[in-house]
């Protein structure tokens, strides 16, 4: 049997649910594997909500909001565009294919575009195959890694990034000094991997406590890298020595409050 | 928020087979059978029409047979139905937060038309995922917001008009704003107005004088909306006259009524090369002007610039100008007029305007049809404009020798209708054109609360049309400013005070100014005046925020079900 691919869509209430509906009025027939989340505005979309159900082997995440300028919240979209790159940059991050990621534009006057989009969206996932997380059980490393990124997306760090991105970007700080989109971009990816390489490796000593050494292997990141997380996140209360074991500590992750 | 005692849910679960448009296509029974193994779920029925009296009642009856404390409709859009199902909850005791649409008509059944099986599969998701959204419901208490009981009308043609000695009769203020020095629009520059010839300055007249002199009436000339923020019942507007002076108004209510323009058809047919090749709107104003004198051969064109691929609307008052204009041009001088109508289809619709062609074919007006892939050619001669035209119907090529060449040009967007729109936050149609909340069932309504549409801003019609949808906005923009208190949706965000560290993001992103610091440096959000966008709850570093109705639990719950999965 062909792979039909499970695809979730966002959608907002407001242009995009409404462009949908008007595809549904004017009869235009597109392949039924996307299931739409009604939302009020792109801008709620969570990257934390997109990796999580990624991570629960959704096989593609479609996140659909009103035309820029056309946001029934002034400016909703443009935070949706800013949750969507840091989703994007963590999916990729993780080693998931970023194409079952899409971000789009649909007013509520464009139900042949919907109809269009879902088509192209399906066939687009249905070249990349199942999600490799979908399986039973799903791939055990690729999991952790959405994991951490999930939980990367739900840190304090990454969102309070995004969440100043737009003013930082478009108006600079109280002291007047403004980053270009390529500084502000420089800045995200040097986060992102930062906190998704911590997670990795808090939820690794999650699973099992062991040493430097063992989780390099296990992650395929340099000891040394290792090492420096593991001061910064002993700093931030994320981990703690277990036991010495010979010479090398064994390192234990630190339940973290809700 | 209250902590109680977790409540166990008794979802009922009513499936619509929307006549045939559902139970033509998907198999409405095994979504049935389907809904009622699902967690939670302890009634589930199918009913012809869910929305109709009979419908309603049903659901009203099981939410008290059933002791049920969610429900779950799956049917149509939210968008047009959800309230209707809302209120009917309401009256069976239930708070209406408390009910969740799965939208297997438009968003399925419409669209998988020749896939029966695998639309059925897709309702029963949908289903699934508006019953895992359901288990996670929450009561929410409505917030109460005033309504000012004024109105603002942009645009000063005969709808804006009509709406604002309309709206100033039932006793309320109107500011009227109208971007060109004189009120009256585009019916300045017509002659006479079918069906009845009337003259339209007879119509236009006493209504420019009442508003002038209303004291419920503020005018607002070579005046143009500049920006607007707020909501229904506090509307903050600022208005820009053409010399730069800003003033500001708050408004209750806003209706739009800002008209259409004329197509120019510049480079169709010789118009803008040879100036006896004119448009309608410029016949009337030598109608007006009696310019017409030596003018003995006529030659109208239908459809010039519209139901073509970059226009495909009608613009459904061409065909009746033309009728209008030639009878007029007939009548207007004793000499005896030859006047021929090109058309690709003559569509003089309803009671009035076909008799007004039968008049037309009685006084000898000649009517021939034209393709639209085989249009007519105008060719300039010194002592006269040649048209040729291929009638299919005679199957012959004719060659009129006219005085005059009318073009029949569409009524287009105006020109600022796009920013317009963007300021209010009101979509436009493919065509360019306001668009209405839903064509049949909110059709002088915005999406937006509290704002409202009337006239050719909306899409062409002609003036009885016009004025009967300025009667019908001030009658809608009317109920919110009478009952003076409105109730807002719950859907709003709410703060954890324990978990905000008071960074402040949320304040910086919110479109509303809704949230502000307290005492304590830690956010509050004033829920009358959130739009439950949800951004700062996506954006809060502390995952500090909850957004009502849309919370991250009911999210990924509904993300879930679409997966499959059905976790007890």
């Amino acid at each position: 049997m062909a792979f039909e691919p499970n695809l979730i869509g966002f959608l907002c209430n407001w242009c995009s649910y409404a462009g949908a509906d008007l595809a549904g009025v004017s009869r235009i027939q597109y392949p039924p594997n996307l299931r739409v989340i009604r939302v009020m505005c792109s801008g709620r979309v969570d990257p934390a909500i997109v990796l999580g159900i990624l991570a629960e082997g959704a096989d593609g995440v479609m996140i659909a909001g009103c035309h820029i300028g056309d946001c029934h919240y002034i400016d909703g979209n443009l935070q949706a565009k800013r949750k969507y790159e840091l989703a994007r940059r963590l999916v990729e991050s993780a080693g998931l294919e970023p194409g079952r990621l899409r971000l789009e534009w649909v007013s509520a006057a464009e139900g042949q575009r919907f109809a269009d989009l879902v088509r192209e969206f399906t066939e687009q996932v249905r070249k990349l195959g199942p999600s490799p997380l979908s399986g039973d059980p799903p791939d055990p490393a690729l999991l952790l890694n959405v994991q951490a990124a999930r939980a990367a997306a739900e840190g304090f760090r990454l969102r309070a990034l995004v969440g100043k991105e737009e003013k930082l970007v478009t108006e600079g700080n109280v002291y007047d000094d403004q980053l270009t989109q390529e500084e502000w971009d420089e800045v995200m990816a040097e986060a992102v991997e930062s906190e998704y390489t911590r997670h990795r490796i808090r939820l690794a000593l999650m699973e099992n406590p062991t040493s430097v050494k063992k989780l390099s292997d296990r992650l395929g990141i340099e000891s040394q890298t290792i090492l420096e997380c593991i001061v910064a996140m002993r700093q931030l209360g994320w981990v703690d020595i277990q036991e010495l074991r010979g010479s090398s500590p064994i390192y234990m992750a630190v339940e973290m409050p809700q | 928020m209250t902590m109680g005692e977790p409540i166990v849910p008794r979802i009922g679960v009513f499936v619509c087979h929307c006549g045939i448009n559902i139970g033509g296509i998907v198999d409405v029974p095994s979504v049935v059978e389907y809904a009622e193994k699902l967690p939670g779920v302890v009634y589930a029925e199918d009913n012809l029409y869910s929305c109709s009296s009979d419908g309603l009642n049903k659901l009203k009856e099981g939410i008290k047979q059933h002791n049920l404390n969610r429900v779950v409709v799956a049917s149509c859009t939210p968008r047009t139905h959800e309230s209707l199902f809302q209120d009917a909850c309401e009256e069976a005791g239930l708070n209406k937060y408390l009910f969740e649409m799965a939208n297997i008509r438009d968003q399925c059944s419409w669209v998988h038309m020749h896939e029966p099986e695998a639309a059925t599969e897709k309702a029963k998701g949908l289903v699934r995922m508006a019953v895992a959204k359901a288990r996670l419901l929450e009561p929410q208490e409505e917030p109460e917001i005033d309504i000012n009981p004024t109105s603002l009308v942009i645009g000063g043609g005969i709808s804006g008009l009509t709406s604002a000695l309309s709206l100033s009769e039932q006793g309320f203020k109107v500011h009227l704003v109208e971007k060109q020095p004189e009120l009256g629009g585009m019916l300045l520059q017509l002659e006479k107005l079918f069906p009845s010839d009337r003259d339209s300055m007879e119509l236009l007249r006493p209504r420019i004088d009442s508003a002038r002199s209303n004291p419920n009436i503020e005018l607002h000339t070579t005046s143009k909306v500049k920006s607007v923020k707020g909501f229904i019942g506090n509307f903050d507007v600022e208005i820009e006259s053409q010399e730069g002076d800003v003033k500001k108004l708050n408004v209750g209510t806003i209706i739009v009524a800002t008209g259409a323009e004329n197509l120019e058809p510049v480079g169709l047919y010789g118009y803008g090369e040879d100036e006896r090749v004119i448009t309608q709107l410029q016949l009337e104003k030598m109608f007006k002007d009696g310019s017409l004198e030596g003018v003995r051969t006529v030659v109208m064109i239908q459809c010039v610039g519209s139901r073509n691929e970059e226009r495909p609307y009608c613009s459904r008052v061409c065909c009746n100008e033309a009728v209008k204009n030639a009878l007029l041009l007939l009548k207007e001088s004793g000499t005896r007029r030859e006047v021929y109508i090109l058309y690709r289809d003559l569509q003089t619709y309803g009671t009035h305007y076909s008799s007004m062609e039968w008049d037309a074919k009685k006084q000898g007006v000649k009517l021939i049809k034209y393709q639209a892939e085989r249009p007519p050619e105008v060719i300039s001669e010194r002592d006269a404009v040649i048209v040729n035209v291929y009638s299919p119907l005679l199957d012959e090529e004719m060659s009129l020798r006219s005085d005059l060449v009318v073009l029949s040009t569409p009524l287009i967007p105006t020109e600022d209708a796009k920013e317009l729109s963007q300021l209010l936050k009101v979509p436009l149609n493919s065509d360019g054109f306001f668009m209405e909340a839903h064509v049949k069932l909110r059709p002088i309504d915005f999406a937006t609360d509290g704002i409202y549409l009337c006239g050719t801003a909306h899409s062409p019609k002609d003036v009885s049309e016009s004025i009967s949808q300025a009667l019908g906005v001030a009658s809608r923009a009317a109920i919110p400013m009478a009952r003076g208190r409105l109730r807002t949706a719950a859907i709003t965000a709410e703060v954890d005070e324990s978990k905000c560290s008071g960074c402040g993001t949320c304040i910086e992103l919110c479109p509303y100014n809704a949230i502000t610091k307290d005492e304590r440096e830690i956010a509050r959000i004033t829920s009358a005046v959130c739009k439950g966008c949800g951004v700062c709850g996506a954006s809060c570093p502390e995952r500090a925020i909850t957004m009502h109705h849309f919370t991250d639990e009911q999210l990924g719950a509904e993300g879930l079900a679409a997966l499959g999965r059905v976790d007890d």
